[in-house]
């Protein structure tokens, strides 16, 4: 009597489980496509365009670093002190909700641009100007002793060398940027993590879909850590491996 | 005719004056040795020749054109001066070829068709075709340097400047880059060469000037300053060299 009762809750339980799973499953199918679209839609773009803007920034601010003008390097370093010892939200509030006090008005896109490559911005120079000041002098000397203007030694022979050194660290943080895309939710946008808390607030299933939220970033970042080796790999041809 | 004239040179480095007035010239097609001992401002005076070092004071005359006044372009005086570094400093990131023509094309705007033409055949001067397209650092040492030779020479300079330029190789190597050298001193190239290969020196140079302290303390042909060198400092420098 007892075992029939025990194996009768058994395949209840089974059965309820069963049930769970097709749910949970059906969940998946269904929302997966949703935290793909803010992937493409919004969360890429927003990591894309921050990236390319923060280098711009970065490699401006290290050149302003190494100019040797005190007032550039000053403002280079003021920059670079409030920026690193602030948090990265906080910055994205003053800008979304702080700037309209002052008559500015921004969308949550255009914001979350703003804040994030201004804070790439910081992190790049620093990464920037050590790239640039690792190329050894000789290598400024012979461009120089070449007749070339100041111009053509960065083009030709400082940055393509100084990118082969910056590529890795660069790398990882664009996948540091493209995780902190997540924080820009807070400014409306509809981002994945963001589409993911207004999906579990109407079904309830925080685990799957926060687990899903992990799974789109893990793809996205997988991506780019296999460009990250190509570009390295191309960047390095010329160096070899055992030297004599 | 005088290629270069360098007129009270001084340099200094904050409190440090490495050179105290220097006094040289250079006539074309001649070859212009500087020996002395380390820290003497050999290297900086043939360094501020092409203002690679800004000269403190004094005048530097090239072509009969002062090139210490302000406003000269640097640029174009340096591009008529072909320099090779101690340590070689080819760019490791282009091929050999690239490494001779890239200067020519982007400073002098030759096509590249010319420039790779100019590039084989300079590398056929320093016995290195078959290295056109690997990169620098597949090479020795000594074949590094025969390449920053020919890539110096690609922009066809008036004279060439030379820093110490076996150094820093293995005793092996030297001679080939002098062989380099010697051939170029045949051909009529005015030279400028700081160097501690006291044989070579004496063989190649038509004048040998005898730097300390930041100044030229003698000035002989090789026979001379080697055989019967006039003031003690020579004297003891070459004593302990020689």
């Amino acid at each position: 009597m007892t075992i029939q009762l025990t194996g009768y809750c058994t395949i209840l339980s089974y059965a309820a489980v069963g049930e769970r799973t097709l749910k949970l499953w059906n969940y998946f199918w269904k929302y997966l496509p949703t935290l793909f679209t803010a992937a493409i839609r919004y969360t890429i773009p927003l990591a894309l365009l921050s990236f390319a803007l923060g280098l711009l920034i970065g490699f401006i601010v290290a050149l302003m670093r190494l100019s040797q003008i005190p007032i550039l390097v000053k403002i280079a370093e003021l920059y670079s002190w409030i920026i690193r010892g602030t948090p990265l939200i906080v910055q994205l509030f003053i800008i979304f909700y702080g700037l309209p006090s002052f008559g500015i008005l921004l969308d949550g896109f255009t914001s979350g641009v703003i804040g994030l490559s201004i804070a790439q911005g910081a992190y790049n120079s620093e990464t920037i100007r050590g790239a640039i000041l690792s190329i050894p002098k000789g290598q400024w000397e012979a461009a120089k002793a070449l007749g070339m203007s100041k111009m053509q030694m960065y083009l030709y022979i400082i940055i393509p060398q100084a990118a082969t050194v910056a590529v890795p660290s660069l790398s990882n943080s664009f996948i540091g940027l493209t995780k902190d895309t997540s924080i820009c939710g807070i400014l409306t946008i509809k981002e994945i993590f963001h589409r993911g808390q207004q999906i579990v607030a109407t079904i309830y299933e925080p685990m799957l879909i926060y687990l899903m939220c992990a799974l789109v970033y893990l793809i996205i970042n997988t991506f780019l850590t296999f460009l990250q080796k190509g570009i390295e790999k191309r960047f390095s041809k010329h160096i070899v491996v055992s030297n004599k | 005719m005088k290629m270069i004239e360098i007129r009270n040179l001084c340099k200094e480095y904050g409190k440090l004056q490495v050179l105290k007035g220097v006094n040289l010239s250079i006539n074309k097609g001649e070859v212009v040795s500087i020996i002395g001992p380390s820290g003497s401002g050999k290297s900086t005076t043939l360094r501020c020749m092409n203002l690679i070092e800004e000269p403190t004071s004094g005048e530097i005359i090239f072509n009969g054109a002062s090139i210490t006044e302000r406003g000269t372009n640097k640029e174009q005086v340096r591009q008529k001066m072909g320099m090779v570094f101690q340590q070689f400093n080819l760019f490791p990131h282009l091929s050999i070829i690239d490494n001779i023509t890239l200067a020519q094309r982007i400073v002098k705007k030759v096509n590249k068709d010319q420039a790779n033409e100019k590039a084989m055949f300079l590398l056929d001067r320093v016995h290195l075709v078959d290295k056109a397209n690997v990169y620098p650092g597949n090479l020795s040492g000594g074949q590094q340097q025969r390449i920053a030779i020919a890539r110096a020479l690609a922009m066809d300079p008036d004279i060439m400047l030379f820093d110490e330029p076996t150094s820093a190789l293995d005793p092996e190597m030297v001679g080939e880059v002098l062989e380099v050298i010697k051939d170029l001193a045949k051909e009529g190239m005015t030279i400028a060469l700081v160097s501690h290969e006291m044989g070579f020196v004496r063989e190649i140079s038509d004048r040998v000037l005898f730097m300390d302290e930041g100044i030229i303390m003698e000035e002989n042909t090789p026979k001379e300053i080697f055989n019967c060198p006039q003031n003690p400092r020579t004297k003891d420098f070459l004593s302990k060299v020689l």
